[in-house]
């Protein structure tokens, strides 16, 4: 599903990635750790395509549809509601029987009462719990996860990992994350990045 | 038609917007109303219809370019944009939809200016529509193309008018010639078709190009 080879990351002078390599079969589930600043965010970015690499290649069997990303903002409009920032998305992805799938995960994730608020009103964590229904929206076959815990409350936490369990048999999962032992019963390897 | 389905969604999404947060509307209908009051206080007497023209299309300009340095705030203050270029639409649709929201902006700017320019003025014929028309397209169009490049840039709100007015002076050649009329110009329709024509060149430089811009 995702191959790179001696990935590497240069923003002018500074180097953020370098000689990365990095196979993750379909089905699998690949946790990616290190300090901050090691590059991780800079590694998703081009695993999902919103970056591209200045050294080395990267080779993704999977279109911009079938991308589903998670970054370290929302990607949500804080002026527009629950429903319609997944309305909006879920247009976009023209996801089928979109109403339904919406309320399905408003409904997993705890929104549904909060569904025709402004996101300027959410807690982060609620804010967080949108941006993981946004991510499973249209039922990505690459799942490209960044901090995905960050700011979830336990409640919301042990959400996404039954979600997680619940896809590991039948999605690519590429996470990065400072706490591994979260997802270690999930992964199928793991990538540990220097800094 | 679903690339017209995603340029409504997107449209709809930024007129939404700015329903709820009224940023840029009413900052344009104040520019402008307090321009054209500001002018007719700054011109005694009775200003010719040639001047009073150069005046109107200051006007119009520089509150376009008010609503297109707010186009892509909220991409770029709640780091959306990830979220749109990552979608599998056609990356042109952002900048089409950018670009009839702030239209529709302008045009509701306009429908005060105009009545206002009319009343402490000239009156407004036809021809003058018709130029407030194509050039709106023109602005609009470039001017969401812009916005998107410069809002990348640390110096955004710098940039956005150095790359805008240097573009948009063919827009203002072609609006004064068709709006001045005889016996200045004999012929406006010919700035009018001058017009249509920037239109349709830089709608079609900007739809190619916009993928290249919002990539990185």
């Amino acid at each position: 599903m995702l191959t790179a080879h001696r990935l590497g990351k240069r923003y002018g002078e500074k180097r953020v990635l370098r000689g990365i390599d990095l196979a993750l079969p379909r089905g699998g589930f690949l946790v990616v750790t290190g300090p901050n600043g090691a590059g991780k965010t800079t590694l998703l970015r081009i695993c999902a395509g919103l970056a591209q690499p200045t050294e080395g290649t990267i080779e993704r069997d999977a279109t911009r549809a079938q991308v589903g990303y998670l970054g370290h903002e929302s990607l949500v409009y804080r002026e527009l509601t629950a429903f319609e920032n997944l309305e909006l998305y879920g247009r976009l992805y023209r996801v089928a029987e979109r109403r339904e799938r919406i309320g399905m995960l408003l409904e997993r994730f705890g929104l549904w009462d909060a569904r025709h608020e402004r996101v300027a009103s959410y807690s982060r964590g609620m804010t967080q719990r949108l941006a993981l229904c946004r991510v499973l929206l249209h039922r990505p076959e690459l799942l490209v996860l960044d901090e995905p815990y960050s700011a979830l409350d336990e409640a919301g936490a042990e959400l996404l990992d039954a979600q997680l369990a619940e896809l590991r048999t039948e999605r690519t999962v590429l996470l990065a994350t400072h706490d591994p032992a979260r997802v270690e019963s999930l992964a199928s390897g793991a990538l540990a990045l220097a800094g | 038609m679903s690339y017209f389905r995603d340029v409504g969604a997107l449209a709809r999404k930024d007129l939404l917007l700015e329903l709820r947060a009224r940023d840029t509307l009413p900052a344009m209908l104040l520019f402008v109303a307090a321009t054209f009051v500001i002018f007719h206080f700054a011109l005694p007497g009775t200003p010719s219809r040639l001047e009073t023209t150069g005046l109107l299309w200051i006007a119009i300009l520089f509150t376009a370019l008010l609503g297109l340095g707010r186009a892509f705030v909220p991409e770029r203050e709640q780091r959306t944009m990830d979220g749109l270029v990552l979608a599998p639409c056609d990356r042109s649709t952002i900048w089409l939809a950018k670009s009839l929201a702030t239209l529709a902006f302008l045009a509701a700017a306009e429908a005060v200016a105009l009545p206002l320019y009319a009343l402490f003025f000239h009156s407004i014929d036809g021809t003058t529509v018709a130029a407030v028309v194509l050039a709106d397209v023109g602005i609009c169009g470039v001017g969401a193309f812009l916005g998107a490049m410069a809002v990348a840039t640390r110096a955004r709100d710098l940039l956005l008018p150095l790359l805008f007015l240097p573009l948009a002076m063919p827009i203002v050649v072609g609006a004064v010639g068709a709006t001045v009329g005889p016996p200045v110009v004999s012929s406006p329709g010919r700035y009018l078709g001058f017009l249509a024509l920037y239109d349709l060149l830089f709608a079609v430089i900007c739809w190619a190009s916009f993928e290249y811009v919002v990539a990185e």
